[in-house]
């Protein structure tokens, strides 16, 4: 092999950059899957553990929840609008879309923040037994990984005006896709394991 | 304003604890005079602080394990001191504070030493060992590191400032909890281990891209070295351990700020909850320190024997059997808890499997010497001494895996004897053999041989002489942690034990003149070659100290012992017709800032001075989104920059003393069915 071949092989032996981001992006998402895990398995260990607060599921109101699943499952369909746009390299499109996003993240997070609100007017705050301790962490987590998901949101808004939709800012709106998609999963789990089995009681 | 700082955390309290205040704002000055007193502030400022220089990082890492094992040995000194004492008196210490050293003793020996040590070699070495010229990010290797200095920042500043945990380096509830530990030492050990723990997480992500994506062509995962093939297991351990210690210290953190009731004693709190979170993250913890260890012994006994690693092949899947199982086994920390026999008895079984591929690595290290032309230097005496060491410490840990011997056995002084006997070998043996490796090729001089051999053997003798007597004081009944006591029969062994710390002592005094000497005599021990001992693996292609981009073309990793192999075909020192420009990211301050900003956050947190909290958290996110701005972070060395550095390196290998590759090696035959 003469050199100049070497060093072609050389450069296309390594994987690009958006490449390796990528993969150590799904790596940092597997480890806070690990994190939402163990909130799960505590809260499935502790929603007995009631005391003499009102158990969780006495406060659960099925419609809100609904509701609140419904705008982050929306959320998550615009944010696919957003990035077909960007693969047709449409940026007012891109813009639109993301905007649409944050709008809906921003309503679920409200909404969130209205259930904590009534919960603890009604005497069903975290500090009030084990099992309400283990609920508000597994959903606030939830929910400051959305909050800091509306803050990306913004930012990337913010570069796609100012750099358009350069390979940089693609590759990271690619990542704040892989999160926000990730943020979405685990809803459902907490759907189907925090409000669902609470509401059949 | 200040939260719930005030005059009276400073250490009034007693003459020792003040004593230690001053000795570590001593030393800090110390530091910072000598930078200031060389007029170097520009040179390290530019060329350390904001490096992202794989290297450079790896270095800094060591360095800070150094100076934090010198703090945590200093610790043990003080324990083992006290209790040769303590018999039907007080000692000298008062328990609050006694409580406090052996706490911060293993929460430093643990995150603060071995930790960055292990983190630190594997910086120095796996890039160049897979031919790659930096690591896949490093930005966020700058940021780890930092965030690991901040989190050593808190538990260094809580000796001056208020106090540090007295729960021990687990923590355990209710105890850690607000209502028996009211004062800030455990809010300084929660903050010090999130913040770093963060650093460690990310640490693991970046070497697993890195040992995954940047392999040099035809290094298949197969061919790769020993050390690569541990870090990566390390890195995986890291990647799904970690987040449980985050969990743990988040929740006890949100017990005590927010006065939730995760591990309380009331309100349907669950302290068992705790123990488990903590060991799942706990055990692998151990496997991700000694997993390295282990390959850095690999490492060095394939080339001191001068023969090819033994059963290549069995260490790799032992490596990876070993992580797999780690999570398998994290209940047998408390097999007192009072599970089932059932579960106890599937966490005794699962430990003990263990033993078994950690036998395999044991046999394959003693064929690899068999036959072989071994050289004593010190990092062989370090892997021999671990060898022998090791394997008592492993037996007594299949002894405490059987449930019914820990019922027995369990929080006495044998159960710290044995897991020192897995550490101390295991662990810090070994990344001194790797420090006294791989020092040369990070520097550019040999360490002295005389003063490692002293120092292993100081550390080897003082190691037996201090915890031996701690199994038979286990057998005897003696619990951990014991401030003083009134059974004279343990009186002998415990000064026993402390005179073997002074002999540690000793150890780590000639680990200290070892290095000045080695400073001094630096000029003629200057290594041209890159190569000090006929190594094996790519990392001894490159020059000592290697060129900023490491390899100046890539080479190619056609089989195991590449360089070797290229040795032995004579195309190691080829020289390339010409060279091509080469991308490197820039220095950046922001890691630095980051870190910075972590520290003050953990501080404004623990003394509830949420002004400074808030501002510092929203300085990183400030710092964080700027960083994202910025997409001009690489700059580039052109071809004539990198002609004119590889010019050098071709000339002090011309005037070096070439050493011959055939000679040693086919001196001696591998054992039949060893070429794996």
């Amino acid at each position: 092999m003469t050199e100049a071949a070497a060093a072609a092989s050389d450069a296309h032996s390594h994987s690009t950059p958006r490449e390796e981001k990528a993969f150590g992006f799904w790596l940092y998402l597997m480890s806070d899957a690990i994190i939402f895990a163990l909130l799960f398995a505590t809260y499935v260990v502790m929603a007995g553990n009631v005391a003499d607060a009102p158990p969780p599921h006495s406060q659960f109101d099925l419609t809100h929840v609904f509701a609140e699943t419904m705008i982050l499952l929306a959320s998550s369909i615009t944010f696919g609008f957003a990035t077909v746009a960007i693969g047709t390299g449409r940026r007012p499109a891109v813009q639109l879309w993301l905007l649409v996003t944050f709008a809906l993240g921003l309503g679920f997070v409200l909404m969130e923040l209205t259930e904590f609100r009534s919960m603890i007017a009604a005497g069903a705050g975290p500090d009030q037994s084990g099992a309400l301790s283990a609920f508000f962490t597994l959903v606030g987590t939830h929910g400051l990984h959305v909050s800091i998901g509306l803050v990306w949101i913004l930012v990337m808004m913010a570069q796609v005006a100012l750099k358009g939709l350069s390979v940089p800012v693609v590759s990271r709106l690619e990542r704040l896709g892989l999160f926000w998609h990730f943020l979405d999963i685990i809803w459902i789990g907490i759907f189907s394991v925090v409000y669902l089995p609470g509401l059949i009681e | 304003m200040l939260g719930k700082l005030t005059i009276d955390a400073l250490p009034f309290y007693s003459w020792v604890a003040m004593g230690g205040a001053a000795v570590t704002v001593l030393c800090g000055l110390l530091f910072l005079g000598v930078i200031t007193w060389l007029g170097a502030w520009r040179y390290v400022w530019k060329e350390w602080l904001t490096s992202v220089d794989h290297k450079r990082i790896g270095v800094m890492y060591v360095m800070l394990a150094l100076a934090m094992l010198l703090r945590g040995f200093i610790d043990a000194l003080m324990m083992r001191a006290q209790q040769a004492f303590a018999l039907n008196s007080d000692g000298y210490l008062p328990p609050d504070h006694f409580d406090q050293i052996f706490s911060s003793h293993g929460t430093i020996m643990i995150f603060f030493m071995a930790m960055p040590f292990m983190t630190g070699l594997v910086n120095i070495v796996v890039p160049q060992q897979i031919g790659a010229r930096d690591v896949a990010f490093p930005f966020l290797n700058s940021v780890s590191f930092w965030l690991t200095s901040a989190g050593a920042g808190l538990v260094m500043i809580s000796l001056v400032i208020g106090t540090f945990s007295t729960a021990g380096w687990t923590g355990y509830p209710p105890y850690s909890g607000i209502a028996y530990s009211p004062d800030v030492g455990v809010d300084y050990w929660i903050w010090a281990l999130l913040i770093s723990g963060v650093g460690s997480t990310l640490t693991g992500i970046n070497f697993v891209v890195t040992i995954l994506k940047r392999r040099a062509p035809g290094m298949k995962l197969m061919r790769m070295p020993l050390f690569t093939w541990t870090a990566l297991c390390s890195s995986i351990l890291m990647i799904f351990a970690f987040p449980a210690l985050t969990v743990v210290c988040s929740m006890l953190a949100l017990d005590r700020l927010l006065g939730m009731h995760f591990f309380t004693n009331e309100a349907g709190g669950n302290m068992m909850n705790y123990i488990n979170l903590f060991w799942i993250w706990g055990h692998p913890e151990v496997y991700i320190l000694i997993l390295p260890a282990f390959g850095v012994f690999s490492e060095v006994v394939a080339t001191f024997s001068r023969k090819r690693l033994f059963g290549y092949r069995s260490l790799v899947y032992a490596t990876a059997a070993i992580a797999l199982l780690s999570f398998t086994v994290w209940l047998h920390h408390f097999f007192t808890m009072g599970s089932s026999a059932s579960v106890n008895a599937f966490f005794g079984v699962a430990t003990m499997i263990i033993a078994v591929p950690t036998g395999v690595k044991v046999f394959d290290w003693l064929f690899t010497m068999y036959r072989g032309r071994i050289e004593f230097t010190p990092p062989m005496l370090w892997t021999v001494g671990f060898i022998v060491t090791f394997v008592i410490g492993g037996m007594t840990g299949v002894l405490l895996a059987l449930p019914p011997a820990d019922y027995l056995m369990h929080n006495t002084t044998f159960l710290v004897a044995h897991f020192h006997n897995m550490l101390i070998p295991g662990v810090l043996f070994g990344f001194l053999a790797g420090y006294m490796y791989w020092f040369p090729k990070a520097f550019g001089f040999t360490l002295d041989e005389r003063w490692g051999a002293r120092s292993f053997w100081c550390w080897l003798v003082g190691f037996y002489l201090a915890f031996m007597p701690l199994y038979a004081l286990g057998f005897m009944g003696m619990p951990r942690r014991m401030e003083h006591y009134n059974a004279p029969e343990w009186q002998p062994l415990l000064i026993v034990a402390a005179l073997g710390a002074m002999v540690i002592l000793l150890g780590i005094v000639c680990l200290i003149v070892q290095l000045i000497v080695s400073i001094r005599r630096r000029h003629e021990t200057r290594e041209l070659t890159g190569d000090p001992w006929n190594g094996r693996t790519l990392e001894w292609l490159t020059s000592s100290p290697p060129a900023p981009y490491n390899f100046a073309v890539l080479p190619r990793a056609d089989e195991i012992d590449a360089f070797h192999e290229m040795r032995k075909r004579g195309v190691a020192y080829k020289r390339p017709k010409h060279y091509a420009d080469i991308e490197m990211p820039k220095n950046t301050a922001v890691g630095i800032l980051l870190g910075g900003l972590g520290f003050v956050l953990g501080f404004g947190v623990v003394w509830h001075i949420w002004w400074l909290a808030l501002a510092s958290l929203l300085g990183v996110a400030a710092a964080l989104i700027a960083r994202a701005f910025n997409d001009d972070t690489e700059f580039r060395i052109s071809a004539a920059e990198v002609e004119e550095i590889e010019n050098a390196r071709y000339g002090a290998l011309a005037r070096a003393v070439p050493k011959s590759v055939d000679q040693p090696s086919t001196a001696a035959e591998p054992l039949p069915g060893s070429a794996a």
